[in-house]
């Protein structure tokens, strides 16, 4: 209810008479009482959902979204900027409109500790924020120390990760650019759980379109950590038979031990691989912040929630979405899915910071598309509900699936998906 | 005058479902549930139905009988159109669940 009308009501409650059981409601209508403070790290698309939705439900409730990067620079698409297809300020979208339109905090700035007891979080600069409920939505950090090559900066700027879109994939296109023809690139994989199942594939596909285009003599190698393609391999394999054919090649298995950044090379347990451009997707572990608070409890790498609300397993008033969590069953590390945590989040925390039931059915859902060129798309598809017995979300049998091929239809409905998800979480 | 009866008609929900706790623009008991599960809609469909991008339809305002036929006939491939990717979100709720999420989108604003 909007103030405007409650203040109507009011009004006509009184006129006729129906005000005396609702007296404790007048309080409300001309000072709302703050229900509580909110803080939320991180304004990915799980973190700036939640933040919006909160502050959509229940308007008294106080929401800061602290967010160490000045614009949101979007994953999903951003292997399009590596082909070429796309520019960098094609995938990034301003904070702007999240204070004037819903009245969330924005806070520019990095978050170094959180004391769970006190309930207060600290920022770089030592600006602290009391909370009533915080949420995690820290995204990933890469585990380089297992990696020892590639532990050290001046060894990361040489050899990218391009898995954090923004800075990291413009520096990883200019080594593309600057490659010449004939020469290799190769993706590395780390071994699952990793963010985006399918974004290493679609990477292989939009590398290759733009080499085929560009730089025709040049090769793409998919160096798996995985016993096979983790997600859409029939949609994958037939690209890679198909248009890219001599271009893309495949080697499942290829767990990484180490790299040789001199000479550019992947070095594996029974292998090694030199590439012109070596792109290393290092293994990955819950955001650091979330390991300071203490929720990181799954193997010293994802946070256990409680389903039914996201809030920790271990740690009273801390919730913890997207990336950073340890996913439900069959559940992917995907942006679509981390904006529907934030929303099942929202509801969540507004229930219980107001006095009402917390939903007992929460049903969320992924749609996830791959370019595999320029123009045709693929998807997969799959809903979540909770499952009571099970005490966590569980993908619906005979709901999601795939695209039955590659289509040109889906590659206007993903450019469509793209600025109705951004808008949905920032605008 | 329109904002007279809406709030008449918000007294009557008050006093009809007493402390339901919450109220919409129209003055209906507010179904938390179905908005929980209709705000998932709202990554592609824009948030509450009101859609950003002309590819995919508004929800917000549109009658409930359309948006619940739709959505039976996406989950039922009956429809005449042949969806990419709706039949398989659709195969995931119960047609009550869905009779719900069609109520809310319907009491939206456009």
């Amino acid at each position: 209810m909007s103030k405007f009308d409650r203040r109507t009501f009011l009004k006509a409650a009184a006129a006729t008479g129906a005000a005396t059981g609702l007296s404790s409601l007048t309080g409300c209508a001309t000072t709302p009482a703050s229900a509580g403070r909110v803080v939320v790290i991180g304004g990915g698309f799980g973190g700036a959902t939640a933040a919006k939705y909160i502050k959509m439900w229940a308007p008294n409730i106080d929401v800061t979204l602290v967010e160490r990067n000045g614009a949101f620079v979007s994953c999903p698409f951003s292997n399009l900027v590596l082909g070429g297809s796309m520019k960098i300020d094609e995938i990034t979208v301003g904070y702007g409109k999240l204070g004037p339109n819903y009245g969330v905090k924005v806070v520019r700035g990095e978050a170094t500790g959180v004391d769970t007891a006190k309930q207060t979080v600290t920022l770089a600069g030592g600006t602290t924020l009391p909370y009533d409920r915080l949420l995690l939505a820290p995204g990933i950090d890469f585990m380089y120390e297992t990696i020892p090559g590639l532990n050290n900066a001046a060894a990361q700027e040489r050899i990218r990760h391009a898995w954090r879109a923004g800075p990291e994939t413009v520096a990883l296109r200019a080594q593309l650019e600057a490659m010449p023809d004939g020469g290799i690139f190769a993706v590395v994989i780390p071994k699952a759980p990793y963010r985006c199942p399918p974004g290493p594939y679609e990477r292989a596909c939009q590398v290759a379109h733009y080499f085929k285009a560009r730089k025709p003599k040049s090769k793409v190698l998919v160096l798996d950590g995985n016993p096979d393609l983790t997600s859409k391999k029939g949609l994958f394999l037939a690209a890679w038979n198909g248009e890219y054919k001599g271009t893309i090649e495949y080697r499942p298995n290829q767990e990484l031990q180490d790299v040789d950044v001199k000479s550019n090379t992947a070095i594996f347990t029974f292998d090694k691989q030199r590439a012109d451009v070596l792109n290393v997707i290092p293994p990955q572990r819950a955001g650091a912040i979330a390991h300071r608070a203490g929720v990181a409890n799954i193997n010293g790498r994802w946070c256990a929630v409680n389903w039914l609300t996201t809030e920790s397993a271990v740690v009273k008033n801390v919730h913890v979405i997207g990336d950073a969590t340890q996913s439900a069953p069959l559940m992917p590390k995907s942006g679509h899915m981390a904006n529907n945590h934030g929303k099942h989040a929202a509801d969540a925390i507004v229930a219980l910071m107001t006095g009402r039931a917390v939903n007992d059915e929460p049903i969320i859902a992924n749609t996830c598309y791959s370019w595999i060129n320029n123009r045709e798309v693929v998807h997969v598809a799959s809903v979540h509900a909770f499952d009571k017995k099970e005490q966590t979300f569980v993908s619906v049998k005979g709901a999601g699936g795939l695209s039955p091929a590659a289509n040109v239809k889906e590659g206007v409905y993903a450019r469509a998906w793209a600025d109705a998800i951004w808008s949905d979480m920032l605008g | 005058m329109q904002i007279s009866r809406v709030a008449k008609r918000a007294v009557l929900a008050s006093l009809t479902s007493a402390a339901l706790a919450g109220w919409t623009t129209d003055g209906q008991a507010q179904d938390y549930k179905a908005r929980a599960w209709a705000a998932s809609c709202g990554g592609c469909h824009g948030t509450d139905g009101r859609t950003e991008a002309p590819e995919f339809p508004a929800l917000a305002g549109k009658p409930k009988a359309e948006l619940l036929q739709a959505l039976l006939e996406f989950k039922n491939d009956t429809g005449t159109k042949k969806p990419t990717v709706m039949h398989q979100h659709a195969k995931g709720y119960s047609n009550e669940q869905l009779e719900r999420i069609a109520e809310y989108f319907s009491r939206q604003k456009r």
